[in-house]
């Protein structure tokens, strides 16, 4: 089993029609994931390469029975995309867009409440479950299907870690992309949670960065809850303070949000905390051949 | 984005909180005519710089006369102003606000901002103004009080009231009146400017019970300015460092720090790392560059060229994971930031990723001199030995 996406996913791409949405979309048929619908309003009965097109979600779900939406409209569009992948009831609404105003996500985090769906990211690459199916941007290729679950606050250190990983021989039950925001639909905690119950998962990876508490928050949590073994790294172990690194969360502010403050939270809690990110592959394989997993 | 304190007070004059009359001054002598438009003595004479702690550092002057206020500003505005925010080679300051002076009877402490965790607005109040927030909090927790705004309800007036009515000794009730729409008003501006902080520090209680700004921060979320042409317009490019500046019109994630690595790299989070890997290995990055997970050629070749104009950069790491940027697209970039800069110092390359073969094959036909790394560990200790060896 994996988290959330499997082989049963079936996908609208929300802004299919844009350039991203157009070359996303090639990118996951390629890897095999059920592409059932797009959505650009005004274009229905179009297709992209073999996918129908259609006006609202609403009228994916009617016809194409889709679960699942992988978002890639414009920053200001993205909050009003996400309710209405929401209202019409998708299970996980993935969302790539980077750059939506804060307060536009004051309000969808409102919006979601009480609701089933399950929002991934934004500014997030996605989430994929290797060889079943892949629902946002990374690159296939890199990923093994296997025991590792991994959630991380960034795109491009992901693939890093994951390509480790895998080299390592160690393979990838779910990778999750949160996102790099300052507010962003679901926790690191949320998907521990889910990892948890997860026969498939042996192990966890965590990767986090700079700004805010969601690794001191995962930190309590695993050290009450979550019994698998977990690998942490943070990223801007040397970053200044005042300056947002990139992501708009990524900032430490008011003496808050600092790489060593998450490094001790969580080493308090039991979990190996790999300072260079190049030994992460090794120091995982150690860590997971220890505790007779991650094969 | 940041914003100067005198602009700062004429939106928060615009949403109908009181700040104290003022006015802008370049030089010591329209200082000096300012006085004879605003209410004093006393005069306060304040630095306009984005940096925090002005105070402490000399950069607000309280003045008797007008000879006093000239004198002030010209001191301000001549030698650079350091405070801890700074550095110790201080920040030169352009402009000074010359202010009323305000009899002051209460410092309290306003502000709005977003609770990340919660994903709400909250309004933050404490009868301990003046001091810096933070160390409030650290010291006496209770003395801070919060307020969470659900968005589906927007403002409701016992916001104001649970905080307001926590004073002890309570206000005139006219000063308690005022006080309570004076927070609704900075949940308004909050909103409508799309701000990510509105804060007040100090907000007075004047001896005879009227309520003012007399300072006044707001800063403007980032992701907003493309909805909020107006603010933009009043971004201040002497407050950022030259080349942080250029790198941001050509859209390009740039930091500039005190090391001699330059990085460039793609990715937020990965170029963080990289920062990280650096200094494990013993040596100093020159800056933080994400180039994007999507970058183009030309935002690759603008990137190196802004590497390049930074004089300490003795050594350049190009570290990328090719996703969405491919790394034949960042192979070919960086030939062509080669080709208009002519790189002098050592550079070192790690791909991986997408098309990595052919981001490779590209490198390897050109003329450009470049040495490769099989992993990020090795390319920053790659990277380092150079710079030891230029020492």
């Amino acid at each position: 089993m994996t988290i959330l996406v499997d082989e049963k996913t079936r996908v609208v791409v929300q802004g299919i029609t844009g350039r991203e949405g157009t070359f996303h979309t090639i990118q996951m048929l390629k890897y095999g994931t059920v592409v059932a619908a797009g959505m650009t309003p005004g274009k229905r009965g179009r297709s992209v390469e073999g996918v129908p097109v259609y006006n609202s979600v609403h009228e994916a779900v009617k016809y194409e029975g889709v679960n699942t939406s992988c978002i890639f409209v414009p920053p200001l569009f993205a909050a009003d995309a996400i309710m209405e992948a929401a209202a019409e009831g998708l299970n996980v609404i993935v969302c790539i867009t980077e750059g939506i105003p804060a307060l536009d996500m004051v309000g969808v985090a409102s919006f979601l409440k009480g609701k089933n769906s399950v929002l991934i990211g934004p500014n997030c690459p996605g989430i994929i479950s290797p060889g079943k199916t892949k629902v946002g941007i990374m690159p296939g290729p890199i990923h093994r299907p296997g025991g590792i679950g991994v959630i991380s606050r960034s795109g491009t250190l992901t693939y890093e870690v994951v390509d480790q990983l895998s080299r390592a021989g160690l393979g990838q039950s779910t990778c999750i992309g949160i996102g790099g925001d300052s507010i962003i639909g679901t926790s690191f905690i949320d998907h521990l949670t889910l990892f948890k119950n997860d026969p498939q998962t042996e192990g966890v990876v965590l990767i986090g960065e700079i700004g805010g508490t969601a690794e001191e928050d995962a930190a309590d949590y695993i050290r009450r809850d979550f019994r698998k073994p977990v690998i942490a790294f943070i990223a801007g172990q040397t970053a200044p303070p005042d300056k947002r690194m990139g992501h708009a969360g990524a900032i430490i502010s008011g003496g808050k949000g600092k790489a060593q403050d998450k490094i001790k939270a969580l080493e308090e809690a039991g979990i190996t905390v790999v300072r260079n990110l190049g030994k992460l592959g090794e120091s995982a394989l150690k860590v997971m051949t220890l505790s007779n997993g991650g094969r | 984005m940041k914003m100067h304190e005198y602009q700062a007070k004429e939106l928060f004059r615009k949403f109908g909180i009181p700040v104290p009359q003022g006015l802008v001054a370049r030089t010591a002598e329209e200082a000096f005519g300012a006085t004879k438009e605003i209410m004093g003595p006393p005069w306060v004479v304040k630095a306009q710089i984005h940096a925090g702690g002005r105070g402490k550092g000399g950069g607000v002057r309280i003045a008797q006369t007008p000879e006093d206020v000239k004198k002030a500003a010209k001191a301000i505005l001549e030698t650079p102003l350091v405070t801890k925010q700074t550095g110790p080679e201080g920040r030169k300051v352009n402009q000074v606000l010359v202010e009323q002076g305000v009899e002051i009877d209460r410092e309290l402490y306003l502000a709005v901002v977003i609770d990340r965790a919660k994903a709400m607005p909250v309004l933050i109040f404490s009868s301990a103004g003046g001091m810096e927030i933070e160390e409030v909090a650290e010291k006496t927790p209770e003395l801070v009080l919060k307020q969470l705004i659900d968005p589906g309800t927007g403002w409701m007036p016992y916001h104001a009231r649970t905080p307001a009515y926590s004073l002890d000794p309570l206000p005139d009730p006219d000063t308690l009146k005022d006080l309570m729409s004076l927070m609704a008003n900075l949940y308004r501006a909050f909103i409508a400017l799309d701000c990510s902080l509105a804060e007040i520090n100090p907000l007075v209680v004047t001896k005879d019970g009227k309520l003012i700004a007399l300072d006044a921060k707001i800063n403007i979320d980032d992701n907003a300015l493309v909805r909020q042409k107006d603010l933009k317009a009043l971004e201040d490019p002497t407050e950022k460092d030259p080349l942080d500046y250029k790198a941001e019109k050509y859209n390009l994630n740039y930091i500039r720090l005190s090391g001699n690595i330059g990085a460039m790299v793609n990715g937020a989070g990965l170029a963080m790392a990289t920062m990280d890997v650096i200094k494990l290995a013993g040596a100093e990055p020159a800056n933080f560059l994400d180039v994007g997970g999507g970058a183009s050629e030309e935002m690759v070749t603008r990137g190196l060229e802004i590497i390049l104009e930074d004089e300490n950069v003795k050594a350049i790491l190009i570290n990328i994971f090719g996703g969405i940027l491919r790394c034949d697209v960042l192979a070919r970039g960086v030939l062509a930031g080669a080709e208009k800069t002519a790189i002098k110092v050592p550079l070192i390359v790690r791909l991986e990723g997408t098309n990595v073969e052919e981001g490779r094959k590209i490198l390897q036909e050109s003329n450009l001199k470049f040495m490769v790394a099989r992993d990020m560990v090795e390319a920053a200790e790659m990277v380092t030995a150079q710079v030891k060896k230029t020492a």
